[in-house]
């Protein structure tokens, strides 16, 4: 088995706030392997994006408590200096974020953004960086891409801009590309054809990919493997076959349900997952998820649940014995 | 661009009509005594204020009067361009008197902008990188000390002590340049500098603060750092452009304001500006310069707002004039 490029063991992110100390992340382990597609699921609020910014390097320990180890091509990004993490960043491992229409500097010109991140790298002119800052912008399907790059954000459409930051993100050619939400601003067509862009790229550069989403539906056609995550735990994870059509916990039933399938005649109401997401200073005893499992028993209000094995690389966090997973899966969940 | 200046330009034209308007209301109309006994002298004759009121015009209608003055301005008077007119006081005429003026003025506002610039900016951005620090606490003590002091205040306590205590500094007075060399008339100035601009330093400082903070929390500064910059690149390059591109709208109204100008200061200080003839110009019941000065003034003001939303093009791509 070759080795993973990112292996995160057991972080921890947390902020001290005046409310209470705030577990953004609490004890998250994955690993994402050179080439593959990681898809990270989960609400507003449970962990995702802060374990990938933590990754990144743009939460440090000025702002909040951070813990355990994240170890990209044998280095632990953790325990690297400022200066040698700000080669990383950018270089190996690069990002993109939900909002295209705020994530670009409105003052400065498309192709000056993406030379200054080229520049920033590597010893080359202005000019030079400009003119593969016009390279990427066609390689990311920007028609007139000399235009283009003399243009200001406020010129770009939102699907523009996020291929724009796209083209920026993969100007270095990293290793690992994070896409945190990269479609949810989006229109639904533009999100198709970002997600299609992005499988592409990743061939074309040979990166691996992590898209954080809360829309499951979104992402399980591009994804090899993916995780779910509540309340700063991984609380399910297994390829994208697992999660789809034999998910184990009750919260990844929730997400299934609420997804809107156009292929099918609408039955039913779409079955949004009741309550809310817990408060991260206070998080509930035992199981996160237990006060809005309507499979909850006993066991649940009392132990957190541990990730174990089901079978593979398929492994989930929930009390419910595997009998009663299966058949209320088979019952309630597939049948809608 | 150009139409929309030339159109702003015609405006600064409506506005400055109706101040003047107003002014001469103010001045000519509504003062119960009659303008011609002012200037006829202590015991005027019937015969003498008649000669005064037929020399300056005012015994034609006042709408008559009023266009003679806007004419005067616009296309000048016995005295050249731009007519200033004739002082009531001194009897002579005031272009002169009112140039000479408003350059001590320009020095007293451009010394103090650049000092509060050199203060207020670097003070508002260690502040906004360090929130909440002691650095920081300290700063937004000096600015809420700086706010709240007024000038008359501040201006003699500061006298008093570097003056007439320490003797580190010369007392009031203006010593031009020209005459008294660089060093006397640097050392003269660095009391109204200091004072007048203690207070916008203080506002500037809270400014940058406040922008910047709110800027480096944008999603397109975390694109920067995620980009791999130096955290200084982050912060030079892309917190502080925009950050500062609103202040350079409020120097531009604040500098208008004060090149009509700095009444207080330069009254404490003793200097011979635009501001300080304006309160001595009251007081003698000095009408033509009373106008005069109201006039410059708000010409600074009108024009300068039309100065800042020119710049404003320059500096935010997103912003375009039709």
């Amino acid at each position: 088995m070759p080795e993973p490029l990112l292996q995160v063991n057991d972080l921890k992110v947390h902020f001290p706030t005046d409310d209470g100390l705030v577990k953004a992340v609490d004890g998250v382990s994955f690993q994402v392997m050179p080439g593959e597609t990681l898809g990270v699921v989960g609400e507003s609020g449970s962990g995702k994006s802060v374990s990938f910014l933590t990754v990144m390097g743009l939460i440090t320990t000025k702002q909040a408590i951070i813990e355990g180890e994240v170890i990209f091509k044998g280095q632990d990004l953790l325990q690297i200096p400022q200066e040698e993490m700000r080669h990383v960043r950018g270089e190996k491992i690069s990002m993109i974020f939900q909002d295209p229409m705020t994530s670009l500097h409105p003052f400065y010109k498309v192709g000056s953004q993406i030379g200054e991140a080229i520049r920033a790298h590597q010893k080359v002119s202005k000019k030079e960086a400009f003119d593969q800052a016009v390279e990427m912008l066609q390689r990311v399907g920007i028609p007139k891409p000399e235009e283009r790059a003399n243009q200001y954000p406020h010129e770009f459409s939102g699907g523009m801009r996020q291929r724009a930051m796209i083209a920026m993100a993969l100007s270095l050619n990293p290793d690992l590309l994070i896409a945190d939400e990269p479609t949810t601003a989006l229109d639904v067509t533009v999100q198709a054809q970002i997600l299609d862009l992005i499988d592409r790229l990743r061939e074309e550069f040979n990166a691996s990919i992590v898209i954080i989403t809360h829309d499951l539906g979104v992402v399980a056609e591009h994804c090899d493997h993916l995780q779910v995550m509540y309340a700063g735990k991984i609380v399910e994870t297994g390829t994208a076959d697992d999660i789809y059509y034999h998910p184990h916990h009750p919260y990844a039933w929730g997400l299934l349900g609420s997804i809107t399938r156009l292929d099918e005649e609408q039955r039913e109401r779409l079955r949004p997952i009741k309550g809310l997401p817990p408060s991260l200073i206070f998080v509930p005893p035992g199981c996160a998820f237990h006060p809005r499992c309507p499979y909850a028993f006993d066991k649940c209000r009392v132990d957190v649940p541990e990730l174990l094995p089901v079978d593979g690389q398929h492994a989930a966090a929930c009390h419910l014995p595997l009998a009663d997973k299966q058949r209320i899966f088979a019952e309630e969940v597939a049948a809608r | 661009m150009v139409r929309y200046i030339i159109r702003r330009l015609l405006w600064v034209m409506v506005t400055l009509l109706v101040i003047t308007l107003l002014t001469y209301l103010i001045f000519f109309v509504m003062p119960p005594t009659d303008p011609a006994i002012n200037f006829a002298g202590k015991q005027p004759t019937e015969e003498l204020v008649a000669e005064v009121k037929r020399q300056f015009g005012l015994d034609k209608p006042l709408l008559v009067q009023y266009g003679l003055f806007v004419k005067r301005i616009f296309l000048g008077d016995e005295y050249g361009w731009p007519g200033l007119g004739f002082s009531f006081s001194t009897r002579s005429e005031l272009k002169p008197v009112i140039f000479e003026r408003l350059l001590i003025t320009v020095q007293l506002a451009l010394g103090a902008a650049i000092l509060w610039l050199l203060v207020g900016i670097p003070i508002g951005i260690l502040s906004a990188l360090r929130p909440r620090s002691i650095f920081d606490r300290f700063a937004m003590g000096f600015a809420l000390f700086g706010v709240s002091t007024p000038v008359f205040f501040l201006g003699p306590v500061m006298l008093y002590i570097f003056w007439f205590q320490l003797g580190w500094l010369p007392g009031s007075g203006f010593y031009p340049i020209g005459q008294y060399g660089f060093w006397e008339w640097f050392s003269h100035m660095i009391m109204p500098w200091t004072v007048l601009a203690l207070a916008f330093a203080a506002f500037y400082a809270r400014m940058t603060r406040g922008n910047l903070i709110e800027t480096m929390g944008e999603d397109y500064i975390r694109t920067a750092r995620a980009k791999g910059l130096s955290e200084r690149r982050v912060v030079l390059k892309h917190g502080l452009r925009s950050a500062l591109t609103p202040i350079v709208t409020i120097l531009g109204l604040d500098l208008g304001a004060l090149l009509g100008g700095a009444i207080i200061t330069e009254t404490v200080f003793n200097l011979q500006g635009l501001g300080n003839y304006a309160i001595q110009s009251v007081f003698s019941g000095d009408l033509y310069a009373i106008l005069d000065v109201t006039i410059i003034a708000a010409f600074f003001i009108t024009f300068a707002n039309l100065v800042v939303d020119v710049v404003y093009a320059f500096l935010d791509p997103r912003v375009r004039y039709t």
